[in-house]
């Protein structure tokens, strides 16, 4: 059953990519209303998949990277999905799809790996640990997005090349406040994120701080935002700068997520998670 | 056979001194309609007048004769001989005439290509034609198809979508770095008119206050009433570089008027909140090196002059497609004209049919007794549905061959079918023929 709900969710959220893509090209309304509701139809389906998960794991499924990977993309759709409502920009989809579609293609070529799960995973805590970080990391990976189309566009503009790119692309207010919004309210998440961790640490491990490589790196990811919301804020940092601090800020946090978990080991890396 | 024709100059065919003869009182157009409707041969007629072109657009049987009166009407409106004008004007027939129309409205024969005015135009010239009673079913049908097309081409091309002036590119820019104009303030520095004129698009989009310097303060005080405007002097830009977002040079000055140190300076403390310059001078008056620096933009009038010339090309491009819808719609229309045909045969099996029913009515009153309302209104809706089922196949077969060369073989054998030919017009022949054509 539950691949059957996760391929589902992957050929939706593929389709809405290329829904997206040839939007961005043809600029027709219409092609966005079609992908726009082929991405939500993928979101349901990968809501699904995730929640039989979540009753036949009993807990949270983010314990191995393939499923850690899926949920990222669910997160990200998700915040994609409420950031869209406010912002009714349509061009972000076009940026945020894709990327949501190559996390789960990565997920997809993974094998199924059966986990019996730890007791020490069965625990409320983790659920509140994993989607507050995850929520965040998803509101940050929009804000990367959108200081990625930030740079597009101040070069276009700098540059006077205002081509197919520039129409396209929406105006550099509305993605420099995208990119500080996105920040703002996932800077909040994060830390709570961490805080809720340090909290499920010392219920199930007698200890809320350890120097696990994951913690330190997480510490390190979350100085990096402190350090941008800082500048952003005191020093009043906007545009090109805020951007490029934002794509650093994210390359720092994606080695937290990925490369801590393969490379440095410690318990919050998958191979301790899965025990066969 | 009802033929449409079009007569007409346009900035192309004729130069502005024979234009403005023609258009030169603004109640030509009523004139001209009123001395269309006295000339017999013209069953139909519209006529469009602005300041790039003059038209007259009718329908006639006789298209020389009527060709003759109209162009003597022109020549009378405009006190200029016929002999003057006539290498200016252009002719269309039929559907060269319906393209042409189409082509006008969606602005593809405009000066500037894709220019949104001319629309308006032509729904006024054809409001005044509705008005005088000039028009008919053909113009009706012609100019609300005319209307459709433009707002195709509008909605499916991009003909109207990028600025083609300085003045409109720099507020599509400010737009793309700001996103909303309201609250911005802009500083105009030195008087032209193409900077007033963007100072004055700024304004219409929102902009919430213009400040004009000049070195010449009186001078800056003229200006700045002009549009509302606060005056300052020159010694105050560098301190007003703190507060303003958009700033339009345009001063005859030879060296720089900002220069990239003091705006530099300027950026923190307006905690790099992005500015615009919008450079219109020549010699330049912002230091080309401001635009490297971090939230600053700057378009000197090459850089504007280059971005339309890039929405030329864009609208070109558009026309082409445009181009496409045009024709598209010229065939249907011409389908649609075809059925015109028909329609009066139509029209007489129609009024044979209801006068066949009311006769029977009434022949058969005496035997059906005293009816009750519905029990009436029953029997009519009987005899009327029966009616409209046998007469369905031959309307549908009949304007299935609209547009066939034995399309007039098939009517008269309906004639004679039916025994057409000598029936009165009844009075319900007004109702149905309004039913009938739509």
């Amino acid at each position: 059953m539950a691949p059957l709900w996760f391929n589902a969710a992957l050929c939706f959220e593929l389709l809405a990519t290329g829904g997206f893509i040839v939007f961005i090209i043809k600029q027709e309304k219409w092609i966005f209303r079609c992908s726009y509701w082929v991405l939500v139809t993928g979101f349901l389906f990968h809501t699904i998949f995730l929640a039989y998960r979540y009753y036949l794991l009993g807990a949270a499924p983010i314990l191995d990277l393939k499923s850690a990977l899926s949920f990222f993309a669910w997160s990200i759709i998700c915040v994609y999905l409420i950031v869209q409502s406010r912002f009714k920009l349509m061009v972000l989809g076009s940026f945020v799809a894709p990327f949501a579609a190559f996390l789960m293609i990565i997920s997809s070529a993974m094998p199924w790996t059966e986990v019996t799960v730890k007791p020490l995973f069965k625990s409320l805590w983790l659920t509140i640990h994993v989607g507050t970080i995850f929520i965040g990391d998803a509101l940050l990976a929009i804000a990367f997005l959108a200081a990625i189309m930030y740079l597009i566009q101040e070069y276009q503009i700098k540059q006077k090349r205002l081509g197919a790119i520039y129409s396209r692309l929406p105006s550099l207010a509305t993605l420099d406040k995208i990119n500080y919004y996105s920040i703002i309210y996932g800077f909040p998440f994060l830390t709570v994120g961490m805080i809720t961790g340090s909290v499920y640490a010392q219920y199930a491990l007698g200890s809320y701080w350890q120097w696990d490589p994951k913690e330190a790196w997480s510490l390190i990811s979350w100085l990096f935002y402190a350090a941008l919301l800082h500048q952003r804020i005191a020093v009043g940092w906007q545009g090109r700068r805020a951007a490029i601090m934002a794509i650093i800020c994210f390359s720092v946090l994606v080695f937290t997520f990925v490369g801590v978990s393969l490379l440095m080991g410690g318990y919050h890396s998958f191979s301790s998670m899965g025990v066969r | 056979m009802l033929k449409i024709l079009n007569i007409g100059m346009n900035h192309e065919t004729a130069p502005i001194e024979l234009r403005e003869r023609l258009a030169s009182e603004s109640d030509n157009t009523l004139k001209a309609l009123a001395s269309m409707r006295e000339i017999d041969v013209v069953k139909e007629g519209l006529f469009l007048s602005t300041c790039n072109r003059v038209e007259a657009l009718f329908i006639t049987e006789e298209a020389e004769e009527a060709r003759r009166s109209v162009v003597s009407l022109m020549s009378k409106l405009g006190g200029i001989r016929a002999e003057e004008f006539l290498t200016c004007l252009y002719v269309f027939e039929d559907m060269d005439a319906v393209k042409h129309v189409f082509n006008v409205a969606s602005s593809l024969d405009s000066m500037v290509l894709g220019e949104p005015q001319i629309l308006g135009q032509i729904k006024e010239a054809y409001a005044q034609a509705t008005n005088q009673k000039t028009s008919g079913v053909i113009l009706n049908r012609l100019m609300h198809r005319a209307f459709h097309v433009a707002k195709r081409v509008r909605s499916e091309t991009d003909i109207c979508g990028a600025a083609v002036s300085i003045s409109y590119a720099a507020v599509e820019l400010a737009k793309k770095i700001f996103h909303v104009l309201e609250g911005k303030k802009v500083l105009l520095i030195g008087a032209g008119e193409m900077a007033e004129l963007a100072a004055r698009h700024l304004l219409s989009n929102g902009v919430s206050s213009v400040m004009v310097a000049n070195r010449t303060f009186d001078r800056a005080v003229e200006v700045a009433e002009r549009f509302n405007a606060l005056p300052i002097s020159f010694d105050e830009i560098g301190s007003q570089l703190l507060d303003v977002d958009i700033v339009i040079t345009s001063t005859a000055s030879p060296e720089y008027v900002i220069t990239r140190p003091q705006v530099k300076k300027s950026l923190r403390k307006r905690r790099n909140r992005p500015i615009f310059f919008i450079d219109i001078a020549v010699p330049r008056d912002v230091q080309p090196e401001v635009n490297d620096l971090n939230n600053v933009y700057l378009y000197d009038i090459d850089d504007l002059k280059g971005v339309i010339e890039l929405n030329m090309a864009q609208r070109q491009e558009a026309a082409v497609k445009a181009g496409r819808i045009v024709e598209e719609e010229v065939i249907k229309f011409e389908k649609w004209l075809k059925t015109l045909a028909v329609v009066p045969t139509i029209i007489s099996l129609r009024n044979k049919a209801e006068s066949i029913i009311r006769a029977e009515f009434v022949k058969s009153n005496s035997a059906l007794g005293k009816l009750t309302p519905v029990q009436y209104e029953a029997i009519e809706t009987l005899t009327r549905s029966i009616v409209e089922k046998m007469l369905n196949d031959p309307i549908v077969f009949l304007k299935g061959k609209a547009g066939r060369s034995t399309l007039n073989t098939y009517l008269d054998l309906t004639t004679k079918l039916f025994n057409l030919d000598d029936l009165d017009a009844l009075p319900q022949g007004e109702k149905l023929m309004g039913k009938s054509v739509r």
